[in-house]
């Protein structure tokens, strides 16, 4: 069977899956980033999927992955500084201990 | 079955195998390195569409990018070979479920739900893109293009604000 839109949305839709697995079981802020980073590239995964198979030559798809690829960037980036600053007060990263902000 | 069809469903059991392992290693170097992995499947899997600037924005970014960010990371915040505490089982179970559930439902919603397909299947050419992107027309991306360049300084300088020392701190060492 030739692999079309059916086939990538699936694959697309178990990746996203996976990501939220990760993000729901772990514990460590660092293995939490890696299953939202999944989650985000099964999105942009389905966008580009339905860019071209669906709407082909319209590119709104293709624009929403790239300001999605941006923008997970720089949420990285934020999410790696916050870390790194939660590590040197607490001197661990995991979510059970930081609850500084909770009272 | 063609070499196509082959490299497609061999792109895709590496993105998912791989993806797997990453939310499921208990050794967090080894889990970034999976992560790895399954991003340069889903890069594999855009040029296999033929959206060769995507593929090579994904690499970019995330390979080149975003992984080494976080095995950088990895370095600062944790003894590498350590294996991480294992999951609480009753977490585990709740999010296979969610999981699972979520899963079969969108595929059962993927089967019953009419795509139109296109008949004519083209991938947009390197110049397209850009003139599109820097188009200031009724369909051009020129605002969401500064918006996003505005929002990458402000999470640059937001970035080196929240991972630096403060000043007390500097003056005691």
């Amino acid at each position: 069977m030739q692999p079309g839109l059916y086939h990538i949305l699936c694959i697309s839709a178990a990746l996203f899956f996976i990501g939220a697995f990760g993000f729901l079981t772990r514990r460590n802020l660092i293995t939490m980033l890696m299953g939202l980073e999944l989650m985000l590239n099964s999105v942009n995964l389905n966008f580009i999927a339905f860019d071209k198979y669906v709407w082909p030559g319209k590119m709104d798809g293709l624009f929403f992955t790239l300001f999605i690829i941006a923008i997970a960037a720089a949420e990285a980036a934020v999410v790696i500084a916050i870390i790194i600053n939660v590590y040197r007060s607490t001197h661990a990263i995991d979510v059970e201990q930081t609850k500084q902000l909770k009272h | 079955m063609n070499a196509e069809n082959i490299i497609f469903y061999l792109l895709a059991a590496m993105t998912l195998v791989s993806g797997f392992m990453a939310v499921t290693s208990r050794l967090i170097f080894r889990s970034a390195i999976y992560l790895l992995f399954s991003l340069i499947g889903v890069a594999g899997l855009y040029f296999w569409m033929q959206y060769e600037f995507i593929a090579a924005v994904q690499i970019v970014v995330y390979v080149g990018g975003i992984t080494v960010l976080i095995i950088f990371s990895i370095f600062l915040t944790q003894q590498a070979g350590e294996a991480l505490p294992a999951a609480i089982f009753s977490n585990k179970l709740a999010a296979a479920m969610a999981a699972v559930f979520g899963l079969a439902l969108l595929l059962l919603q993927f089967r019953n739900f009419p795509f139109l397909e296109s008949t004519s299947v083209t991938s947009p050419a390197m110049k397209e893109i850009g003139s599109r992107m820097l188009d200031v027309e009724q369909t051009g991306y020129a605002l969401p293009f500064e918006l996003v360049s505005v929002l990458l300084l402000a999470a640059m300088i937001g970035c080196i604000v929240i991972a630096m020392r403060p000043q007390h701190e500097k003056e005691n060492k």
